[in-house]
């Protein structure tokens, strides 16, 4: 009897610690796609300064769903999304609110936020290819389309083709040249993989030292992260970072970024950090500590990143992207692409 | 009545996510049919079948040796080789992956040896595969079979292989002939559950590149934005469990043999018999346990300074917590639709039992999703209700605290309490009953008096692996955790997503040492279950 007495006090403690938190003082809560070890020290950074208390809850899978089955109940205020197509799909399901700020109009150039102001960028991603120093020398001038040519047969390592990250740029392809066009692509591309699809980007790059590919796509801050960290950096310094389509449209940009809830329960607080994500001391963060581009154009990205020279970007609305997310999925599953 | 309630409760998801796969979506769900459906129905039916297959092929051979003959090493090997149960298959996944990919340095090192230059230069089995996958998980899953086996084996009447002996029958030969076939509803009840295990996984699939069921209903939700459509794919596992259940329930049907004969004195192997036996069990436990622990040791020492911070204490504390909680309330639910079992042998009394295991292999995601159904609903109308009043809503208790984490646990892993209670009340021969009722006993008191005493150390055994099992438990956890609340595994998880398994080594050591007391502890108990 004694075991269930202080078994259901432990519970009730613990449930009620996570209820009652949020009776106190200003906060903020946020669900993250972003891995919290990464936002952290820019959270803290904002507490810092505004003192307001932020409460993550991490997933890389299902909080747009989560958001959706709370409805209005829901104590989130902000999703943070590494993907453009995950803050797509809250503002299509009607789960965002449009938020109208002054500083985020400003800190954020008008091409990475919604045209109904339901979201807004904070960092840019772009897709780049990683040839081997070794083996494909000085190579410029690479594009996407190249990568299906005939001469890189067996030579490309990707990683899954269903992560958002590659069905955005292939819903980019489709985007500028149709699913026709896009599909004959993807079968040369597969073609010319070296390996199924497995793997991080990181480990594409690792791939390519060790010479079981010669080309790879992979993030571009990644190839930051990896100059950081001694053991990587061998895999680092064995490839050349090339930004595709520089002779035309430009490469491909993702973009991580911020929405508001529609119930958002906390909701200056929420603004606050919104403004304070786009603010020129978090974008430094974004760019010293994550080694990505920022949005708001004051900062400039960090020396190493700056050290890969400046490039040209695709400038083609996300939204329109997103538009052919789903035929993008269709196409892969119909050519068995990751199979 | 209370089985009844029980079983209810724990299948209310269930029956959600069903109503839910009802609803028409035919177009997602054609096209998956007509493009990659079977591919992840026919990866799904050979990663199980291969799985099983291994885990027999490792299992079955040392349980019969643990369990019949004594020899160098043999008292550790008894409990020692249970102790890849603590390993979380996700991170063995990693670990293995980055050892044996061509970028690994198995593969590394044998290119500066022979100097081979590329791929076309050898060959190297790929480890990304279905046969990849299946080694591993079975590196992890095994020692159930082995755990199960070993039972069944000891419990095998020696008079019947003392006479195969005496007839001049070699080892090899009463194994086949004798002992084998005896196993066989043991065997089958460890396959299913090592086959509801694979079909579960998703973290260790994933790594391995193997598209399965699992993925297949990651990608409809999350890709095709289609709960509908992944609710049916979900549907079609969970028949697949229930094949598997039955499976499981038709050989304990068969396996009406109750607590017997005394066990005899193992016997002491020899020679080279002896450093055989010795060998074979080293390997196993090398590859599928001291190997990756040393490595996973290795690299928390080297990270020590980011690993070892007041959060990983907090996180220890919340696993621990939570386990325990989780293993309770399962052991007392399972005892409570055991015992509504046991009154109610028909249908009407099986099925409450069936029911609330059918948690167990449904996809962590799934489930966590299948549990946000009834319990936002809970929360919706009683935050209603209190508006109604002119009250102030009170917020989501349900889903918003760790209630809706336990909950998903408790379906998760009630399945694994029923089995263990379950198997201990089957050795209870009816006749105990009977000359309880015969004494003028009623069913409370025949309860209390005569099963509780006789449960306590299946229930005891049913909480270790609940216990176990919570301590790895991932994806449920990453969706129903409340705000600033992490467990070891998900803190874990994290980094093996991201690559980065070093900066989180010291937290996945904890989950292995966790779990190191209740192996033991299991192992004691399981040992003086035969005595």
């Amino acid at each position: 009897m004694k075991w269930i007495k202080s078994t259901s006090a432990a519970v009730l403690t613990l449930m009620a610690g996570s209820i009652f938190a949020s009776a106190n003082a200003e906060e903020v809560n946020i669900y993250s796609y972003r891995q919290s070890f990464l936002i952290e020290p820019i959270l803290s950074k904002f507490t810092e300064q505004t003192g307001i208390k932020t409460n993550v809850v991490f997933a890389k899978k299902g909080l747009v769903e989560k958001l959706k089955k709370e409805g209005q109940y829901s104590p989130a205020d902000v999703l943070l999304s590494s993907d453009f197509s995950r803050l797509m799909e809250m503002t299509s399901a009607g789960l965002s609110q449009p938020v109208n700020s002054d500083v985020l109009n400003k800190n954020i150039p008008s091409q990475f936020r919604d045209v109904d102001q339901h979201w807004y960028a904070l960092t840019k991603r772009v897709r780049n290819v990683y040839a081997s120093k070794e083996r494909m020398g000085e190579l410029t001038g690479i594009s996407y389309e190249a990568l299906a040519a005939p001469e890189y047969k067996g030579k490309i390592c990707m990683r899954s083709s269903k992560h958002p990250y590659n069905i955005a740029l292939i819903a980019s392809m489709i985007a500028h040249h149709g699913e026709a066009q896009t599909k004959t692509w993807l079968e040369g591309l597969k073609a010319n993989l070296a390996r199924k699809p497995q793997g991080n980007d990181r480990a594409q790059v690792r791939a390519v030292k060790e010479g079981e590919c010669d080309l790879a796509l992979g993030n571009s801050y990644y190839f930051g992260v990896m100059q950081s960290i001694p053991e990587q950096k061998v895999w680092a310094d064995a490839v050349n970072i090339l930004f595709p389509n520089q002779d035309d449209r430009g490469a491909h940009v993702n973009v991580s970024g911020i929405a508001m809830t529609k119930y958002a329960p906390n909701k200056d607080a929420a603004v606050k950090l919104m403004e304070f994500l786009s603010s020129e001391v978090a974008q430094q963060s974004y760019a010293s500590v994550n080694m990505e581009y920022p949005v708001n154009p004051q900062v400039k990205p960090s020396e190493i990143v700056a050290s890969w020279g400046e490039f040209k970007e695709d400038t083609i609305a996300l939204s329109e992207i997103s538009k052919h997310r789903k035929t993008a999925i269709k196409l892969l599953d119909q050519l068995k692409f990751d199979l | 009545m209370a089985s009844y309630t029980t079983a209810a409760i724990l299948v209310l998801p269930l029956l959600a996510l069903i109503a839910q796969s009802l609803l028409p979506d035919t177009e997602v769900f054609s096209h998956l049919f007509d493009t990659v459906l079977l591919d992840y129905v026919i990866n799904t039916v050979s990663l199980i079948l291969l799985v099983i297959v291994f885990c027999l092929l490792i299992g079955v051979p040392l349980a019969f040796l643990l369990a019949n003959y004594s020899f160098t090493g043999s008292q550790f090997f008894n409990w020692g080789l249970l102790l890849p149960l603590a390993m979380p298959s996700y991170v063995m996944a990693y670990i293995y992956t980055d050892w044996l990919e061509y970028a690994g340095p198995v593969q590394r090192f044998l290119r500066d040896v022979f100097a081979w230059q590329t791929k076309q230069d050898y060959w190297f089995f790929e480890i990304r595969s279905l046969f990849g996958a299946a080694v591993v998980l079975s590196f992890v899953l095994f020692p159930y079979v082995y755990l199960i086996v070993k039972t069944a084996f000891k419990e095998q009447s020696q008079s019947l292989t003392q006479a195969a002996t005496m007839l001049g029958k070699s080892p090899i030969t009463v194994f086949w002939q004798v002992s084998l076939p005896l196993a066989r509803p043991a065997i089958a009840i460890a396959a299913s559950l090592v086959a509801m295990e694979t079909l579960a996984d998703f973290a260790a699939v994933s790594y391995f590149a193997v598209n399965t069921l699992t993925t297949a209903v990651y990608d409809t939700w999350l890709s095709y934005g289609s709960l509908t459509a992944a609710s049916k794919i979900s549907v079609l596992m969970l028949l697949m469990v229930f094949l598997f259940i039955s499976l499981e329930r038709f050989s304990r049907n068969k396996q009406r043999s109750y607590q017997t004969s005394k066990q005899a004195q193992n016997k002491r192997l020899t020679g080279y018999r002896n450093w055989l036996a010795f060998s074979v069990c080293m390997l196993v436990l090398v590859l599928a346990f001291l190997l990756p622990v040393i490595y996973l040791a290795k690299m928390a020492f080297t990270y020590k300074e980011q690993a070892l911070n007041s959060d990983f204490f907090q996180f220890g504390f919340n696993s621990l917590s939570l386990s325990l909680i989780v293993a309770f309330i399962c052991v007392v639910l399972a005892l409570v639709v055991v015992i509504g079992k046991r009154f109610n042998q028909r249908l009407a009394g099986v099925m409450p039992m069936r029911f609330a295991s059918s948690g167990y292999a449904m996809p962590g995601t799934v489930l966590a999703i299948a549990v946000l159904i009834p319990l936002t609903l809970m929360d919706h109308s009683l935050n209603d209700y209190l508006v109604s009043l002119g009250q102030k809503p009170i917020g989501l208790i349900f889903t918003g605290t760790i209630f809706a984490i336990i909950f998903a646990y408790v379906i998760r892993f009630i399945a694994v309490a029923i089995g263990s209670v379950e198997s201990s009340y089957e050795r209870m021969p009816p006749s105990l009953d009977q000359a309880s009722f015969t004494l003028g006993r009623n069913r409370y008191i025949t309860m209390v008096k005569v099963h509780f005493p006789l449960l306590k150390r299946g229930a005891f055994t049913a909480a270790l692996l609940v216990f176990i099992e919570s301590m790895k438990e991932l994806p449920a956890a990453l969706l129903l955790r409340p705000f600033n609340y992490d467990t070891l595994a998900t803190y874990v998880f994290q980094y093996v997503s991201d690559e980065q398994l070093e900066l989180a080594s010291m937290a996945a050591i904890s989950i292995v040492i966790a779990g190191l007391l209740p192996i033991i502890l299991l192992n004691r108990s399981m040992e003086r279950y035969q005595h």
